[in-house]
């Protein structure tokens, strides 16, 4: 019966000595141990979720650079699109433009040429009518030395009054 | 938790070390009682257990002294005054004893192994070793008598001293309390200089094994209340893990079967039950006193409750003590199987079945350390548990 009767002395001590381990332990280093497994499962979860924010900030970011990316290119294209109907409008515009001026030039020119040709003829034929005067005066004089020249022509002159 | 593995497995090792047990006993009963009638009978005790002695060194001398394995077997389990260490080498202890005179403390080897009787102060003391003792059907395990005028051991004194002696028991205790102290102190001071950062050597060695007490015995078992819980949990964990291990080292530190004694199995299955039953709220004793039963079955239901209490830590008592003292006699009982063969060519088979025993044992170390606080991590959440 010895093995399964508690000695009295055996109880005591250990009673005491586990009393004085779980009290010991407690503050010397359940406390501690426990606090500090806690506190680092915390932060890792906490660096954890962190990281995750970060993963979805991260994409989010990537996100909004494609969308800017493209939208910046898009805005590039119209631009350039926009800039190459304004040229072609531009040009167009001045060609017609430069047409209608061209076409007014060349209008003008040739009122003025006209108005040249005008003017040379009238001089030409001032200068026409008055050398054909002095030619007209120089052939009748040299005609109308003689007397019988004379009456020939306005025997002639008057045959053509007659006529008329 | 899953524990219906484990528990059929206990079940049938708690059978089967009883039988063992149970065997045991009558074996010693038996040999106990041919002893009691050859030696016990003389008058003269002193004369005769000084002769029994001196007998017993000649004989070995002579190598004709009959071995008796039981007698060794049960030195071991029990406790002792003195630390053996080999041959007639060992470490005396010191004896405290409460007498109606006052507190007498002397060191063991006054005794010299029971061969002397010592006269302390207010009595004159004798050891009375294992088996002699259990000649006199003593309930009280006491090793030490008051040895009364006449030579003679007197009963009546004897039971008015109480033994708070340093034993063996109390002393390898005493050693696991000072490895466990250092080691968790230094741990608590690692944990502390390297705040936040990854374990390193002894501590991420423990760490896991202090977490898998918090999330697979306290966290499922107790629930959310599990933090006021893990200091007492974390304790006995450690407290029977230590000395479960040092039980199984054959040498100084160890040897001791401290965790197969039933005082100190006692002692942790009083503590669960004070912690259980302290803690326990108004449905846990809701549920003993009106149990959801017909009113007509109080009468059964109520005692049968009130049993409960004891009988929880009553069976953790009796798990913990039979499942050590098992594994330290199968141990033992191999070994001695070479001195009962009385031959060299047993040994390699002896051995390898202690080598067999022994990882079983360490496998046990663990598996009782971790029922015992599995169990009152569970009984202590029955008992703070919050019905809705």
């Amino acid at each position: 019966m010895e093995l399964v009767t508690p000695s009295i002395g055996l109880v005591f001590w250990t009673a005491l000595a586990f009393i004085f381990l779980l009290l010991l332990l407690r503050k010397l280093a359940w406390k501690p141990i426990l606090g500090a497994i806690h506190e680092r499962e915390q932060s890792i979860d906490e660096a954890l979720n962190k990281a995750e924010l970060a993963k979805q900030e991260m994409a989010r970011l990537t996100a909004q650079n494609q969308d800017l990316m493209q939208q910046a290119r898009a805005e590039r294209d119209e631009i350039l699109k926009e800039a190459k109907t304004l040229k072609d409008s531009i040009l167009n515009e001045a060609k017609k433009q430069a047409q209608v001026e061209g076409s007014k030039l060349i209008e003008k020119a040739k009122i003025e040429i006209e108005n040249q040709k005008k003017v040379a003829l009238a001089e030409v034929k001032d200068q026409v009518s008055t050398l054909s005067l002095e030619i007209a005066e120089r052939v009748l004089r040299g005609q109308l030395d003689d007397k019988t020249k004379q009456e020939a022509l306005v025997a002639n002159l008057l045959k053509d009054v007659e006529l008329n | 938790m899953d524990c219906n593995q484990v528990f059929v497995s206990k079940v049938k090792k708690v059978i089967f070390v009883f039988t063992l047990l149970i065997a045991f006993l009558s074996i010693r009963n038996n040999t106990f009682a041919q002893v009691d009638s050859t030696i016990v009978s003389p008058d003269s005790v002193v004369a005769e257990s000084a002769h029994a002695v001196s007998g017993e060194h000649g004989a070995t001398e002579h190598g004709e002294e009959k071995f008796e394995p039981t007698k060794v077997i049960m030195e071991h389990i029990a406790d002792s005054h003195v630390w053996h260490l080999w041959g007639h080498t060992s470490i005396p202890l010191p004896v405290i004893l409460y007498t109606s005179g006052g507190l007498e403390v002397f060191s063991s080897a006054h005794f010299h192994h029971g061969e002397h009787d010592y006269q302390g102060k207010y009595n004159k003391y004798r050891l009375v070793t294992g088996l002699k003792q259990s000649m006199t059907k003593d309930m009280f395990n006491k090793n030490i008598k008051v040895v009364g005028a006449d030579g003679q051991i007197d009963e009546a004194a004897s039971d008015t001293v109480i033994d708070f002696s340093i034993t063996k028991n109390v002393a390898a205790m005493f050693i696991a309390i000072i490895l466990i102290v250092i080691i968790f102190a230094s741990i608590a001071a690692s944990y502390k200089k390297r705040v936040g950062k990854a374990p390193k050597g002894l501590q991420s060695f423990l760490e896991p094994v202090i977490i898998f007490v918090r999330d697979d015995i306290a966290k499922p078992n107790i629930g959310h209340k599990y933090a006021k819980f893990m200091p007492y949990l974390l304790t006995i964990f450690f407290f029977i893990l230590f000395n479960n291990l040092l039980g199984l080292f054959p040498i100084f530190p160890g040897s001791a079967n401290v965790t197969g004694n039933i005082a100190l199995t006692f002692v942790m299955a009083t503590a669960t039950m004070l912690v259980v039953n302290l803690n326990g709220n108004k449905y846990y004793w809701k549920h003993i006193l009106t149990p959801d039963v017909p009113w007509w079955l109080y009468p059964i239901m109520i005692p049968v409750e009130l049993i409960g209490i004891i009988s929880k830590p009553f069976a953790l008592m009796v798990r913990l003590f039979a499942n050590i003292t098992a594994g330290h006699i199968i141990v033992l009982s191999l070994i001695s199987l070479i001195f009962i063969f009385k031959t060299l060519a047993i040994a390699p088979v002896s051995v390898a079945f202690v080598l067999f025993m022994d990882v079983l044992e360490l496998l046990v170390a663990f598996l009782q350390a971790f029922i015992f606080t599995l169990l009152s991590a569970l009984f202590i959440g029955m008992a703070v548990e919050e019905h809705h």
